[in-house]
């Protein structure tokens, strides 16, 4: 017995010369981190209001989902396994530092809790959990230098490579790792001296290999590798509680709060102000972001919390094609800019205008706000209120590009983008070979409906387009649906109108459709362009509820009122392109499907990118009018994944999409052999009517 | 520097169907949305911009009734110091030296360094800038599309010559310029603007407030008089080529040949 309380008591003993020197650095390291994380506080104070703090128990349950459960981390296989790992091992982990770092000040503490049997156990998980973080960290490290992922390459116009401070940092995490393992095995290899009893390592961990190394060591060496892996341990720990404010890894800190004070509603678009009124944004002077303190205190503590994975840009499909915009880069360029606008030492400097400085219009304007970097990030990162933000500024200064003024101006004086007259938007339906076989009538004062059809501005008035807009209406009629159209009173839904950041001009179309569907006294909605259902379902407030026509069709198939005929080409290949207004944004991804496959004899196959991964077309509404710098279309890259995929026929379900994918097909070669059509196009062509 | 741009509303052409009406002396215009004359709103843009580098203001006049106002509103959205509305019945009618001669009475009434018009009105002969230029008997330079301004009450103005070419001209304030569009990228003017200067007091002059006689202006005094006003028979078509691609590259480069358009 004496002997074991000799080994332990020395190891004790030694370490207890350093109590001093370690309550200095304890103190120091705390003081530093609290000071740094109160000046990264700073702008987050300055910034503009932004309300999260309701319904607590389902930001709880998103905390238990996205931060403790890891959410979407495995969309990413490897590096999201590596990552769950290492979140394991530190979750695993905190506590033993903890315990260790008192330690050094008080050498016979003991974690409230394991002073029993919990003890050996938990020391055996922790010993695991560091040599699991240590080997991804080696891991991590090889992927760096050698699999180099494309994801993590810093394109040239945004600066330097951050490979380098990766490594540092999971070289840091690496020591601490070693260092603890050290700690550890130092005073096991000591208790382990011949005479005394052993302690149990955990076999095979860091920790237990340490000790077999060093089990013939003399007792004086092992307190002086007992005293120095403690120090080690906890400078490396406090260097990196106090570095990582200063980069990528502050999501260690950050990533909890970020998620619990994510947004719970992303369909819906950030007010321009917070706590103001639609009434009283006449008495806002200045919409949306233009320097720093324009984000709100939320949208800057994303910047702090993104970890540089890549993810958004490797799925962004403007980043794909070229276009000078990366939401890596919209967050990583904020946040060096926030560091150096509020140095942690010394005076916040003078801020600039954003667009201009670190962005660029383009970058800005690039963006169809598709939400497929939403989707991926694991943190919850929220971009397109950011962009949409940023554009209102770029409005309020007057700065938009001259070729989209003249929609704008066209939206404002005749209710759609194209200035086509207001009596022609019911021409599409009033053709009389249509009308006897579809009668569509114009709700008015003497003509009521139990349904609106919301057809929106290029339904309306493209040529292509409007066979859309007859196709939904056969479905409709053939359902024995009670419906109409508002005709000249309907305006654009606004829906692009509003992501372009012309706010005021959107609450003027919405107020005005609002007021003419209330007016027309149905008690359903259903359009057949996902911008415009977007926009009725999210934007508009006080309106019936409202359908998209794939929802219709898939109910009406399962209710048997709609049947098909069997597809009569044996060759043709379905692809179904998922609208990021459909899908990503509404989460309609399986009626479309279902309805597809219910068409007997239609051969069906699935683009990689497909549901919450779907690729944009290239966006809708005004982004038609939009003339981007890219090396190639989106729409010719989605073409070409159908053509992988092996189908030969692209069925969307949005009017924009076709525009973009028709197109497509023409720019990329592919005509003849690959073509497109709508889900409405397709439902209405394979009916079978019982005239038939 | 004190500028003055005189705009026009005119119907929009992107935005229109233009028809005749029934009497076939007019456009059908129950149914038209106006805007700024667009070259007009090149000029606004370029008085904004000379004023952001040298100081300044900007006052925005239109010849024209109530419904002009808009045009007035917008622009001072965009930044105008001021709006001014001319209008008086005696007005109406008036050809192209008769709104000269308005613009002349209202130029005297103030100071300006610099009158700038669009090119032309949409709907318009090209007129009143030189014609005002002559009445004021100041310097008068057309088609611009790039303004400097130089010490000692000079500005260097430059115009494109047919074939692509600039010439570069020296001219004494104050002066008359006609803007060319293009010669800048007008900011965006958006519905939150224009209502934020709703309520702004627009100051109306008058005829009487110009000293202008019935005799000098209005249709009494126009001398050139609209007679007829018609929609040009459609020529022939577009010339369609149906040949492969190799004959339809040799087909394209003789006509553009043929047409001078290769040398």
């Amino acid at each position: 017995m004496e002997g074991i309380q000799s080994a332990a008591q020395q190891m004790t003993s030694w370490l207890a010369t350093g109590r001093v020197l370690f309550l200095l650095i304890h103190l120091l390291g705390v003081a530093c981190f609290f000071y740094i994380v109160a000046m990264r506080l700073v702008p987050l104070i300055r910034g503009q209001r932004d309300f999260r703090f309701d319904q607590p128990f389902v930001r709880l349950g998103r905390v238990l989902k996205f931060w403790l459960g890891q959410w979407k981390h495995p969309r990413y296989r490897t590096a999201g396994t590596i990552h769950i790992f290492i979140f394991a091992g530190f979750i695993v982990l905190a506590m033993r530092a903890f315990s260790v770092l008192i330690v050094g000040v008080s050498q016979n503490f003991v974690m409230p809790g394991l002073s029993g049997r919990a003890g050996p156990i938990y020391d055996i998980i922790t010993d695991y959990a560091a040599t699991i973080v240590f080997l991804c960290m080696v891991i991590a490290v090889i992927r760096r230098l050698v699999f180099k992922p494309a994801r993590y390459a810093v394109p040239a116009r945004y600066g330097k490579a951050h490979t380098a401070d990766a490594i540092f940092l999971l070289s840091l995490i690496a020591i601490l790792m070693v260092a603890d393992s050290l700690f550890a095995a130092a005073k096991a290899a000591a208790q382990s001296q011949p005479g005394q009893s052993v302690e149990v390592l955990a076999a095979f961990s860091l920790p237990w290999m340490l000790q077999k190394a060093l089990v013939s060591t003399a007792l004086p060496t092992l307190g002086m590798l007992y005293f120095g892996a403690y120090l080690v341990h906890e400078l490396t720990f406090y260097f990196l509680l106090c570095y990582r404010p200063f980069g990528i890894q502050f999501h260690v800190e950050t990533s909890l709060f970020n998620i619990y004070f994510a947004k719970l509603d992303r369909e819906i678009l950030k007010p321009v102000r917070w706590g103001v009124s639609d009434e009283h944004l006449d008495q806002v002077k200045s919409f949306g972001v233009k320097t720093f303190e324009d984000f709100t205190w939320k949208h800057m503590l994303d910047f702090y919390s993104c970890a540089d994975c890549g993810r958004c840009s490797d799925n962004c499909p403007a980043n794909a094609v070229g276009r000078p915009l990366s939401p890596r880069f919209i967050t990583i360029k904020a946040r060096d800019y926030n560091f150096q606008h509020y140095p942690v030492l010394g005076r916040v400097n003078n801020g600039t205008a954003l667009v201009g400085s670190i962005y660029s219009e383009d970058e800005i304007w690039s963006c169809t706000t598709c939400g497929a970097c939403e989707a991926e990030c694991p943190l919850l990162v929220e971009y397109i209120d950011k962009i949409v933000d940023l554009r209102r500024g770029m409005v309020d200064d007057g700065n938009v590009p001259q070729s989209l003024q003249k929609p704008l101006k066209a939206l404002e004086s005749r209710g759609n983008p194209y200035g086509k007259m207001e009596k022609k938007k019911a021409d599409w339906a009033n053709a009389k070979e249509f009308q006897q076989i579809c009668p569509v009538k114009t709700l008015g004062k003497n003509n009521g409906a139990d349904a609106l059809y919301f057809v929106d501005s290029i339904t309306s008035y493209d040529d292509r387009m409007q066979a859309i807009g007859r196709a939904t209406a056969k479905i409709l009629n053939h359902v024995g649906e009670n419906f109409g159209i508002l005709g000249a009173a309907e305006k654009d839904s606004g829906h692009e109108v509003r992501r372009f950041g012309e706010e005021t001009l959107f609450m003027a179309l919405r107020d005005h459709n609002v007021d003419a569907i209330k007016a027309s006294g149905v008690r359903r909605i259903v359009t057949a362009d996902p911008h415009a259902y977007n926009a009725l379902k999210h934007d508009y407030k006080d309106v019936p509820p409202v359908e998209h026509i794939s929802q219709v069709i898939a109910r009406e198939v399962k209710a048997g009122k709609i049947k098909f005929n069997p597809v009569e080409n044996e060759n043709s290949v379905y692809a179904y392109h998922d609208p990021c207004y459909l899908g990503r944004h509404n989460q309609i991804y399986d009626d479309p499907r279902d309805v597809l496959d219910a068409i007997p004899g239609l051969k069906r196959v699935e683009m990689t990118r497909s549901r919450d991964r779907s690729f944009c077309c290239g966006g809708g509404g005004l982004m038609l009018f939009y003339e981007p710098k890219e090396d190639e279309r989106m729409g010719v890259k989605r073409v070409k994944m159908a053509a992988e995929a092996g189908a030969n026929v692209m069925v969307t379900a949005c009017p924009f999409c076709m525009v973009n994918i028709e197109d497509a097909i023409k720019v990329a070669g592919l005509e003849g052999k690959m073509t497109a059509i709508d889900l409405a196009e397709l439902v209405d062509q394979q009916i079978a009517r019982e005239s038939q | 520097m004190e500028i003055l741009v005189c705009a026009r509303r005119v119907p929009d052409t992107s935005e229109n169907e233009i028809q005749l009406n029934s009497a076939g002396d007019d456009i059908e215009r129950d149914e038209l949305v106006y805007s700024i004359n667009e070259a007009d709103n090149y000029a606004v843009e370029e008085a904004l911009q000379i004023v952001a580098r040298v100081g300044g203001n900007v006052t925005v006049a239109t010849v024209g009734g109530e419904d002009d106002e808009e045009i007035l509103r917008r622009e001072m959205a965009m930044g105008a110091n001021h709006g001014v509305m001319i209008s008086d019945e005696a007005f109406s009618g008036s050809d192209g030296r008769g709104i000269a001669t308005i613009l002349k009475a209202f130029v005297q009434k103030g100071h300006y360094d610099l009158i700038l018009t669009g090119i032309q009105a949409e709907d318009g002969g090209a007129q009143v800038g030189g014609m005002l230029a002559a009445l004021l008997d100041y310097p008068f330079a057309s088609l611009v599309n790039s303004i400097e301004v130089l010490e000692g009450k000079k500005l260097k103005v430059s115009r494109e010559i047919a074939g692509g070419n600039k010439e570069m001209n020296e001219i004494d304030l104050p002066c008359v310029l006609s803007i060319q569009t293009g010669i800048n990228e007008p900011r965006y003017v958006g519905m939150k603007g224009i209502r934020q200067v709703a309520s702004v007091p627009i100051p109306t002059f008058s005829a009487s407030d110009l000293g202008l006689g019935a005799n000098a202006v209005g249709e009494a005094a126009a001398k050139v008089k609209r007679v007829d006003y018609f929609v040009p028979a459609l020529g022939k078509g577009a010339e369609i080529l149906r040949g492969t691609r190799e004959e339809n590259i040799n087909k394209v480069l003789e006509l553009v040949a043929a047409k001078g358009g290769l040398k």
